[in-house]
């Protein structure tokens, strides 16, 4: 592959400064095989109980006078999806998910989620990502990402490599190895040559920025590179890159930086926060799940035969309240959905711990109870993918035991 | 003098020589100038001729503005540290430069109260739904969409405008600091119809003035009531969003002491408290005395519940629109609250992770002054911290891009704010464009990700070569010539030179043309970091 000489050669112009990006992992082509992980965050928290429809239950129709996603018709090819005796699929995702679903490439997790009480987005987002006791002091520089690539490098750098396809770095990939992000919307070509680029990095030497420094302008070169290289086979394939858009675009893009230089993943997904007209079978929380689920299918797609070595969570940072408000909306809750999507995934199932939904069920008399935590639904998810010891689990979610739930 | 420009290692020398005598000049014609200057600046060593400025001032002052221009430097001589700093705590000339204060007449602050907008927009609303579907419904719901863009850009133009040239740097800093703490989106309803009043009558008046007052003004007005949904808010159909943020953002803070009961009991205070555009309701006889309007706030008892609350532990008796006043009150005076508004100035002015000493003494002052903004932030501009060589601050993307035009145009009107907006959007900084409540990050982790440095150093690149269009006509779209800026003038050789690191000279001195120089200078750490 071209990009190696040119990593090379770049490594040469900036001398020892990319030395902790060699230590993140970054200069490598990941060799074809081997597992890779990229997580979805639904930023606001989604609707999870409009999305899987917890459909066996009388109390979710009483719960949802005015949103809720009515039965499945077994008979017909519309509305939502059966998934087993008790769980329905939104009618948006039946033609993405849905379909990966009965290839048995999807399993989901009801009753997931931390057991952060705080209901507010931004302090279970950061305590998610931290992925950290929640009582003991937290150290907002390590998230649980970030230790899961720390985790790996002892596999070799190309089997660690990290990367978020965001504008900023997420907490979840904070920490002491500069894992690099950048943001997949925009690819245009790079502004600086090689020998402004060095100049620039010069500047930084030292200096704490350093490594971002260096690492964000090598990477927008080699993203550069390997986006034209894309849309060259798009063009040429007699596709056409500009007929789609949004997360599709996105997803396309994230997959063949995925499929060729990265293990770990991370991308994030706003415009999930339905207090008010949320919709049911279309609407607001429709129209996003579509396009999520499209894009969920281009990724699949697009990864090619590395599909079946690579597995993406979706989830939220809370669920909302099982009933819905006085403005056809939902307000923030606690339990949620997990997603777990791949070509290798013990799909077509609902995993981990569940409960008939009933009133009683619920959590304070509003939310979906937590019954299956996220670190141990992660934790025993990563021990499957890499067979990690009880040792390096614990350095990823300490004081946690991790859960089998055979999803891969 | 660009034509001299060279490369190698005498490039600065050779840059150096021909300022000598644009600095001498400069300093005969400012009035006020240290009386040795006139002489001293007749050596061929411009850093030396204004070397008043001491590192310790120049990096107090560009944390108090938005980064340094001649007229701050002039204006800090002249009146030294508290004075200047009394001035920017109580501005008395907010008087912009002519060109600059023309452009804003011409952008014509919206005069008419939010009610007459929102009524009618609401009215052209109605009209367009009545339309039957067809090629006329899509040009009237084209054009309305259109008309919120640009009543929504012309509340950014404002905004930049004055952050730009505005001698308040500290009340336009603090503009941007609650727009951003009192966060709302202008993507969500019809908020890109009330952004511009948002700041210009809720936010703007009380920057610099009583917490309380820009907590019950943000309150009141239908961007936040919009914004967080209160205005769904009532009796039966309670939706707690803007009382969870209301405490959780605006005041309290995550930790700040109350449960997921408070966030309830506040939510039943606020029911009621929404907007009305249209006649007020009929009410019964026995709720008519408690009915509260003005312009398009509407305090509704129809939709209030009136039991009983406890909030924080304090019981609030069901009297309409006065339990807000009274929770509100109640909430500020909280010494949660205190520290919490203490804290986030602390970051946003001193840097991440500020000292707890400098949070108690901002939190003392906040209750002795019973949250007298400006006093606060005079004990956090005078504190050791910020006066004796503050710890370095990573800008944020608004400080950067504003502080990289304000030091490259010094002096040159800057007619279309486009590019601007643009290169904030590129770095997720944007006026109003904060999707959800919490505002932009202050801290440095939030902006020196690797994948925002590169964006950072192509925004350089523009602004450094001059190839934008900062200067085109804005309405008519006419292009100027573009010429690049000359980042190595006056200013630069007085206040940025002199501490200018080793690395940083040494990249200097490769540039390879006066564009490149000043792409080099804009990436450099010393104009990154305040």
């Amino acid at each position: 592959m071209s990009s190696l000489m040119s990593r090379r050669r770049w490594l040469k112009l900036a001398g020892g400064t990319l030395a902790s990006l060699a230590a993140a992992g970054r200069l490598y082509a990941a060799p074809p095989g081997g597992p890779r992980f990229l997580l979805v965050f639904l930023r606001g928290g989604y609707d999870a109980a409009n999305t899987l429809i917890p459909y066996s239950s009388d109390f979710y129709y009483e719960a949802r006078p005015g949103i809720a996603i009515p039965r499945p018709d077994p008979s017909s090819g519309t509305g939502a999806l059966t998934l087993d005796a008790d769980w329905a699929l939104a009618p948006a995702l039946r033609e993405s998910v849905g379909v990966l679903y009965q290839q048995r490439q999807v399993a989901f997790v009801p009753f997931a989620g931390t057991p952060d009480l705080s209901r507010s987005h931004f302090e279970t987002q950061d305590s998610l990502e931290l992925g950290q006791p929640l009582d003991g002091a937290r150290d907002y520089r390590s998230g649980f990402l970030a230790r899961l690539h720390s985790t790996l490098t002892s596999q070799g750098p190309a089997a660690s490599a990290a990367i978020a396809f965001t504008d900023g770095l997420p907490v979840a990939l904070q920490g002491p190895d500069h894992i690099p992000n950048i943001s997949l919307r925009q690819v245009g070509k790079p502004p600086f040559d090689d020998r402004q680029a060095r100049i620039i990095a010069a500047m930084y030497a030292g200096h704490p920025l350093e490594p971002a420094v260096a690492s964000g302008l090598e990477l927008r070169r080699e993203v550069a590179q390997a986006m034209q290289t894309l849309a060259d086979e798009m063009r040429s394939s007699g596709r056409d890159a500009l007929s789609i858009k949004g997360f599709e675009l996105e997803a396309e893009r994230i997959a063949r930086l995925m499929r060729d230089e990265y293990r770990i993943g991370f991308v994030d997904v706003g415009g999930w926060d339905t207090h008010v007209n949320e919709g049911a079978t279309q609407g607001v929380l429709a129209a996003n799940l579509a396009g999520l689920g499209r894009g969920l299918t281009v990724l699949a797609q697009s990864l090619g035969a590395e599909w079946k070595n690579t597995v993406v969570v979706v989830l939220s940072e809370f669920g909302r309240t099982f009933r819905e408000n006085g403005n056809r909306g939902t307000d923030h809750g606690h339990g949620t959905v997990y997603w777990v999507l791949g070509g290798s995934v013990n799909g077509g199932r609902i995993a981990g711990e569940q409960r008939a939904l009933a009133r009683g069920t619920l959590f304070q008399d509003r939310d979906y109870p937590v019954l299956n935590d996220y670190r141990a639904v992660l934790g025993g998810l990563f021990r499957s993918l890499w067979t990690l010891t009880p040792a390096q689990c614990a350095q990823i979610f300490p004081q946690i035991t991790p859960v089998d739930l055979q999803l891969v | 003098m660009i034509k001299s420009f060279s490369r190698g290692a005498r490039g600065r020398l050779q840059r150096a020589a021909p300022f000598a005598a644009a600095l001498a000049l400069a300093a005969c014609t400012t009035p006020g100038s240290p009386a040795g200057s006139a002489t001293s600046a007749k050596s061929a060593a411009p850093a030396g001729a204004l070397a008043a400025l001491r590192r310790a001032d120049v990096l107090w002052l560009q944390r108090v503005t938005f980064g340094l221009d001649s007229r701050t430097l002039a204006d800090y001589r002249r009146l030294g540290r508290e004075r200047y700093l009394d001035q920017q705590l109580h501005p008395r000339d907010e008087a912009l430069p002519e060109p600059v204060a023309a452009q804003l007449r011409a952008l014509e602050v919206p005069q008419t109260d939010p009610a007459g907008t929102l009524g009618e927009l609401h009215e052209r609303r109605r009209s367009l739904n009545a339309m039957s579907e067809g090629a006329d419904q899509d040009q009237a719901r084209k054009a309305l969409n259109e008309e919120g863009n640009r009543l929504a850009y012309r509340a950014v133009r404002r905004q930049l405008l004055r952050a730009v040239y505005s001698p308040a740097q500290l009340r336009e800093q603090m503009v941007w600091f609650w727009l951003n703490h009192f966060s709302v989106h202008q993507y969500k309803a019809d908020e890109r119809w009330l952004i511009g009043d948002y700041e210009e009558r809720a936010i703007r008046p009380h920057a610099l003035g009583r917490f309380r007052d820009l907590v019950l003004a943000t309150l009141e007005h239908p961007a936040m009531l919009e914004y967080l949904d209160n205005a769904q808010n009532a009796v039966g159909h309670v939706n707690e969003n803007y009382a969870r943020e209301l405490m959780e953002l605006h005041t309290l803070g995550v930790d700040g002491g109350y449960g997921q009961q408070d966030v309830q009991q506040l939510a039943r205070v606020l029911t009621g408290v929404g907007i009305n555009t249209g006649a007020a309701p009929h009410l019964r006889r026995d709720w008519q005395g408690s009915y509260v309007r003005h312009g398009a706030f509407e305090f509704n008892p129809a939709r209030h519940d009136f039991g009983a609350k406890t909030l924080l532990g304090q019981r609030i008796d069901g009297e309409g629109f006065a339990e807000v006043e009274r929770a509100v009150t109640l909430i500020v005076r909280r010494p949660a609250c205190a520290h919490f508004i203490s804290r986030e100035l602390a970051t946003y002015f001193a840097g991440d992770n500020p000292p707890a000493e400098l949070v108690d003494a901002m939190a003392g002052t906040f209750r002795r002054t019973d949250g007298d903004i400006a006093a606060t932030l005079r004990t956090l501009l005078l504190s050791r911290q910020l006066t004796a060589l503050p710890a370095p601050k990573f800008k944020d993307p608004m400080r950067y891009v504003l502080s990289a035009v304000r030091l490259a145009y010094d002096g040159r009107t800057i007619t279309n704010t486009r590019p601007l907006l643009d290169w904030l959007n590129a770095l997720g900084e944007a006026p109003f464009g904060r999707a959800t409540p919490d505002g932009y990050p202050l801290t440095g982790p939030g902006w020196e990700s690797p994948g925002q440095m590169s964006r950072r150093f192509e925004i350089a690149r523009a602004i450094g070569s001059g190839n934008v269009h900062l200067f085109d006509a804005e309405d008519t779209g006419a292009a100027t010539t573009n010429r690049f800026p000359q980042l190595s003038n006056r200013l630069y050789y007085e206040a940025i030179e002199p501490f200018l690191a080793a690395n940083t000279r040494a990249a200097l001195e490769q540039a390879g043309s006066p564009q490149e120089w000043n792409t080099f200078l804009l990436a450099s750490p010393e104009m990154n970091y305040e």
